[in-house]
């Protein structure tokens, strides 16, 4: 018997029962469906958080003020008591670390911004000039603050553009004085569009010297210092580098903490993609189900086509003919069922990235192989046992049923 | 050497504590070409002695010669190219696989035996023409006549030109006259010179054959050989 004759034997007899054949398909392909489907959430979920964490922009260590024990992100670094400010004075000296290039610190209120009897709310982050470097921005208009003594507050301020939109529609906003809190600012500059980053969507923000801010809030102490580091191989030393600096400013005591990107990515790409794992497990077994699945509905099939195997005996087939043709039959159901479950799960990650659009909802490549070349080995596992029983059958018997 | 030479063929089906000698002490030899009749009462061990024949069954003791070969001592897959090329089955009950179309059936053998597609079509064309089944050739088993079914299995028995013919009570689901038809087609594959070997009830039939078997609880009773007809 070819392989060709085995193929379109066992493909007539898989199409000689529609109902049964679709039920199995239908199983199989919900088994890979679902591993498609739910591969590309956790997928797209961990690709969200990484896109968002890198538009941070690179080779960057983040000071806060207070020490938590553990690096990454825990809960400890988001709430820390705070022994002791962070100061200008403070960032300044950790400019002094030969692996660092640049740095901005920053300085976080909420305020209002007013101009032209046109009224609203806005977040004002104090920083420096060489902001817009380390995040990697571009102006749409004007320039970025200027590179100043970081103890001068100038009375300058540069928007975000959506706030830029709301405040001066399609009036020029370059050279305009606003109103922000008490104070007021010429407007030198417009951000281009950034998008989304961290929560904080700096299309809405005001940015102004860091002395400004301060002053502003009437505060001394800083949110946050930004580091940048010479190269991505430097984050590691720069991060010692700064911590002996802020050591010696602190009496050899380290009271801030330091994270790095890789850290807090390397955590959610962790956490993330183990989530996506465990959820293609889940998906997975229900593939295991639709390979015993298989396996039932093809030792039916034995049972059913006892009289036909035993007539092929008497025909000539060899066992080998036998087992071939059932685990053919096996292979074939489980095959469409992937490639129905391949289908069916690319429209499921289709709807999901119609319905939420900021999800990178693809099923990685990985996720579709494992899951149809799972598909396909349950089937052929599972149709071993018929096919061998089907081989095995006593021809005088088999034939004596009709 | 006859074509097929059975010597102390014993066959015994054990059913829990009691053996069943469905065959004992069975001898015959059966030359290229004859016409033999199986006959007796029900459960005499007919249909055992042609499963025997036919390579689906083994016997406990004795042993069986096929043209000249030891066919006991083949392997299961010697065992099953000799049935696919020197023995042909023709059921009582057709066995017909029902999904297949007429023409598939007949094409089964062929198939199994790895026969390029080209040649099958031709030997199954010819072989529709020959069984007069033209029109049925698309056709599935349900949708057709008892007699045509046994036709398109007779077809399939003997797509391969086997050297033996077997057939086991082959008018048994069928009326009389359809019945009659298949035992003329028979009769002339036997005359072209295969070797045919029937099972059956009907003395008619029987009486039609030049050597009759009576068996009898497992043993030959009787072996009649009528002269040619002149
Ligand atoms: N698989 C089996 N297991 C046990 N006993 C069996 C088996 N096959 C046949 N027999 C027994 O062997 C004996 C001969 O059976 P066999 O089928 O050869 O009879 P038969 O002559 O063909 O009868 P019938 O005319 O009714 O078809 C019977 O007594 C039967 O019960
Ligand atoms: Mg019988």
């Amino acid at each position: 018997m070819t392989p060709a004759d085995t193929l379109r034997f066992a493909t007539r007899a898989a199409t000689g029962y529609p109902l049964r054949t679709a039920l199995m398909v239908l199983a199989m392909s919900i088994g890979v469906a679902a591993v498609v489907v739910l591969t590309a959430l956790g997928d797209g979920a961990r690709r969200y958080v990484v896109n968002e964490f890198s538009a941070l922009g690179s080779n960057l260590v983040i000071v806060l003020p207070g020490r938590t024990a553990t690096g990454g992100l825990g809960l400890g670094n988001i709430i820390t008591s705070t022994p002791r400010d962070l100061t200008v004075r403070d960032a300044e000296a950790l400019l002094r670390a030969p692996l660092v290039t640049r740095m901005a610190p920053l300085s976080v209120g909420n305020s209002e911004i007013a101009w032209g009897g046109r009224l609203r709310e806005a977040m004002v982050v104090g920083t420096s000039g060489d902001y817009v470097d380390i995040r990697a921005f571009r102006m749409a208009e004007g320039s970025f603050l200027p590179r100043e003594d970081l103890g001068r507050a100038s009375a300058v301020a540069v928007l975000g553009t959506k706030l830029r939109a709301e405040i001066f529609g399609n009036e020029p906003a370059i050279g305009r004085i606003v109103r922000v809190g008490d104070r007021r600012l010429r407007v030198i500059g417009v951000l281009d569009k950034t998008g989304q980053g961290l929560g904080m969507n700096t299309d809405e923000l005001v940015f102004v010297p860091v002395a400004t801010a301060q002053a502003m809030f009437n505060t001394n102490n800083l949110f946050r210092i930004i580091v940048e580091a010479r190269s991505r191989e430097a984050i590691g030393p720069a991060k010692q580098q700064l911590e002996d600096i802020m050591r010696l400013r602190r009496e050899g005591e380290l009271d801030v903490t330091l994270i790095t990107q890789d850290a807090v990515l390397g955590t959610f790409d962790r956490i993330l993609g183990a989530l996506t794992m465990a959820v293609a497990g889940i998906a997975a077994i229900s593939l295991a189900v639709a390979g015993i699945l298989v396996m039932n509905v093809m030792l039916v099939a034995v049972t059913q086509r006892t009289a036909e195997i035993g007539l092929l005996k008497a025909l000539g087939a060899t066992g080998r003919n036998i087992r071939l043709a059932f685990l053919t039959e096996a292979a074939l159901l489980s095959l469409a069922g992937a490639l129905a479950g391949f289908a069916l799960g690319h429209l499921g990650a289709w709807a999901l990235r119609l319905a939420f659009p900021v999800l990178p909802a693809w099923p990685p490549d990985w996720a579709v192989f494992a899951g149809i070349g799972t598909a396909l080995a349950t089937g052929i596992l599972f149709g071993v046992m018929p096919a061998r029983r089907a081989a095995r059958l006593d021809p005088v018997q088999a034939l004596s049923r009709r | 050497m006859a074509q097929i030479e059975l010597s102390g063929i014993e066959r015994v089906f054990k059913l829990g504590d009691s053996e069943v000698h469905a065959l004992h002490e069975l001898s015959v030899s059966i030359e290229r070409g004859e016409y033999v009749a199986v006959m007796g009462p029900s459960g005499s061990g007919k249909s055992t002695l042609l499963n025997l024949l036919g390579l689906l069954d083994r016997p406990n003791a004795g042993t069986y010669h096929l043209e000249g070969r030891d066919v006991t001592t083949l392997s299961p897959d010697e065992q099953a190219e000799v049935r696919r090329t020197r023995i042909g089955f023709v059921f009582q009950s057709f066995h017909l696989v029902p999904r297949l179309t007429a023409a598939e059936n007949i094409a089964l053998p062929l198939m199994l035996a790895g026969i390029a597609p080209a040649e099958r079509h031709a030997r199954v064309a010819q072989a529709l023409k020959d069984f007069g089944l033209e029109t049925r050739a698309s056709h599935r088993p349900d949708e057709l006549s008892g007699g045509q079914r046994q036709r398109v299995a007779i077809a399939r028995a003997t797509i391969m030109r086997p050297a033996v013919i077997l057939a086991d009570e082959p008018t048994g689901n069928l009326d009389r006259s359809t019945g009659q038809d298949v035992t003329h087609l028979l009769e002339e594959l036997n005359a072209s010179g295969v070797t045919l070997i029937v099972v059956t009830h009907d003395p008619v039939m029987g009486g039609r054959a030049r050597r009759r078997l009576l068996m009898e609880d497992g043993r030959l009773l009787q072996d009649v050989r009528e002269p040619a007809p002149a």
